[in-house]
């Protein structure tokens, strides 16, 4: 693996998305965090679920276009790890071990928060696109996400021509909004 | 103007796919109407906040495929607790719950069988239809064909224009080329022959059990070279009402998904060994696996009723684990080892359904 000695590609590579990348992160330092988890009341499911909730956290980081981590990759995965399975086992009641191997943290409070947020914004969002129903779901899904031409999704769908699937579309859209901006006003009033 | 064409033109002009006439148009309104620069404001939030979920949404996905492929690989310590670890893990967390729902099952099974026992009128098996394909005009046979067939079977090469009466679908239960089909599909069979994108190889019945509409037939090609292991698991339990599920089958020469949900948990005239589900299944699904979204194999598509479209019914898929069971019992040399655990639970759909494929067959029977 040559080409990626340095940290700064591989985050370069991730913040694109990259296949290899993430499978090369995820080698070196899947192990790690699975022990951590495994000798502090977690299963293997929790590993999994920790490591890809980090891994999303150093993602959103990335992405923003800061690839200065300040630590090594190892060090950030594992604090940020950490942090995540504390939290939930704070949230779940469990008796929490402190001190474990603290020497080898790094302050991530704030991105795990910041990331809590998004958490709670994307959750919002699914719900509301799974609340739509077919075909509005699939629809917006093959347009917004799937970034699919208008042709292409009116032969898909079975519209016509493409202005049918646009209306609908539309109409779709403003049902989605409506629902998310309702969920989204009644949680920004909570906090 | 409409809600929509509002919308519609707030998202060109973000977009930048207006022409200059109609943007500047567009900004002498925005900047007349408050609510209209309002909604350039709301929206260009909300697509961006669309964009970023679907970014994050794909970057999830890529997760659960890379951990699948780096577990299946062994480039990751595997998924699971292995051994005893994983026995005292299970047992010190379901210990208590355990112990009173098995209590609470027991009596509740009891009490339920006995009233079905009691209650549960004679079936009028006429209505049932099997799913085989039966292709009519091949359905006699002369005498001659059945000497043809004969000297085929002696030369244990697929014959080039073998004529096949019926077919259905199957799918491996163990990579070492153990298939698990309808007995309807394979009664009477003379020759069967199973065929994917993979290939196409000989197949002799090992066990057949007519009152579960169960079959198991081994690979004996020599060309076939087996798999490293199931990418689904067979589970023991039912499933809930309304779960959703899929299948794979051959009802046409090419391998055929449909979709759909478990509508009852008995089957055709309150069998229980059996239970419904709402799926669009056509001649040749007979013994397509019906699979969960954990990728976990509920059952075996066996039939529908015969006035009724739209639903059908499944062997429920723990009879896979008795039939294999009364196997090794009846010969020593058979031990069918069946994958215990789903290695495609977290994926989506279309993955799951890539890796599947592979492991159903069409079933071709003379």
């Amino acid at each position: 693996m040559k080409p990626y000695q340095n940290e700064q590609d591989l985050l370069k590579g991730l913040a694109l998305g990259d296949k290899q990348t993430i499978e090369i992160i995820y080698k070196d330092h899947y192990n790690l965090i699975q022990s951590l988890i495994l000798n502090n009341n977690g299963s293997a499911d929790d590993a999994k679920d920790i490591f890809q909730e980090a891994m999303i956290v150093l993602y959103e980081k990335v992405r923003s276009g800061r690839f200065e981590l300040n630590c090594q990759l190892k060090t950030y995965l594992y604090s940020v790890s950490k942090r995540l399975w504390l939290k939930k086992l704070s949230t779940n009641n469990h008796f929490v071990s402190t001190g474990v191997e603290l020497e080898q943290s790094f302050p991530v409070e704030e991105e795990v928060e910041a990331h809590e947020r998004r958490d709670a914004e994307f959750d919002m969002m699914e719900k509301a696109i799974a609340s739509l129903g077919e075909p509005c779901k699939s629809l917006l899904e093959a347009y917004y996400l799937n970034k699919q031409n208008m042709q292409v999704i009116a032969a898909a769908f079975g519209y016509t021509n493409a202005d049918n699937a646009k209306n609908q579309k539309y109409k779709c859209l403003v049902r989605l909004k409506k629902i998310f901006f309702a969920h989204y006003k009644n949680g920004t009033d909570h906090e | 103007m409409s809600e929509e064409n509002r919308l519609e033109a707030v998202e060109r002009y973000i977009k930048g796919e207006m022409n200059p006439d109609e943007r500047v148009a567009f900004e002498q309104l925005r900047k007349s109407d408050a609510d209209i620069d309002q909604l350039v404001v709301e929206h260009t939030f909300f697509l961006q906040q669309l964009n970023r979920f679907g970014k994050w949404k794909k970057f999830r996905s890529l997760l659960q495929v890379v951990h699948t492929d780096l577990a299946e690989q062994g480039s990751i310590r595997s998924t699971r607790l292995q051994g005893k670890a994983r026995i005292v893990y299970l047992f010190n967390r379901y210990k208590r719950v355990g112990s009173i729902a098995a209590s609470i099952a027991l009596l509740t099974t009891l009490c339920i069988s006995a009233i079905i026992w009691i209650f549960s009128p004679p079936s009028p098996h006429s209505q049932f239809e099997e799913l085989n394909k039966k292709f009519t005009q091949l359905e006699y046979k002369t005498s001659k064909q059945a000497t043809e067939i004969d000297q085929i079977k002696r030369s244990s090469a697929i014959p080039v224009d073998m004529p096949f009466t019926t077919g259905g679908t199957g799918f491996i239960i163990d990579p070492r080329g153990y298939l698990v089909t309808n007995a309807h599909v394979v009664n009477g069979a003379h020759t069967i022959v199973v065929q994917n994108n993979r290939g196409e190889y000989l197949a002799t019945v090992v066990l057949l059990d007519k009152n579960r509409d169960l079959a198991i037939l081994k690979i004996t090609d020599d060309s076939f070279k087996g798999y490293g292991s199931t990418p689904y698991s067979i589970s023991k339990k039912a499933g809930q009402l309304a779960d959703p599920i899929f299948t794979l089958g051959y009802p046409r020469n090419e391998v055929v998904y449909s979709q759909g949900y478990l509508s009852a948990r008995t089957g055709f005239d309150g069998d229980t060994l059996s239970c419904q589900i709402e799926i669009n299944a056509n001649r040749g699904n007979s013994g397509s696996p019906i699979i969960n979204r954990r990728g976990e194999i509920i059952g075996i598509l066996n039939g529908r009723q015969a006035n009724a479209e739209g639903f059908a019914f499944a062997v429920q898929g723990k009879y896979i684990y008795q039939l294999s069971d009364s196997l090794r019992k009846a010969d020593p040399s058979y031990t069918i080892r069946i994958n215990g655990r789903s290695a495609i639970s977290s994926l989506d759909r279309s993955e799951q359904v890539k890796r599947i494929q592979d492991y159903v067959y069409m079933v071709k029977v003379n």
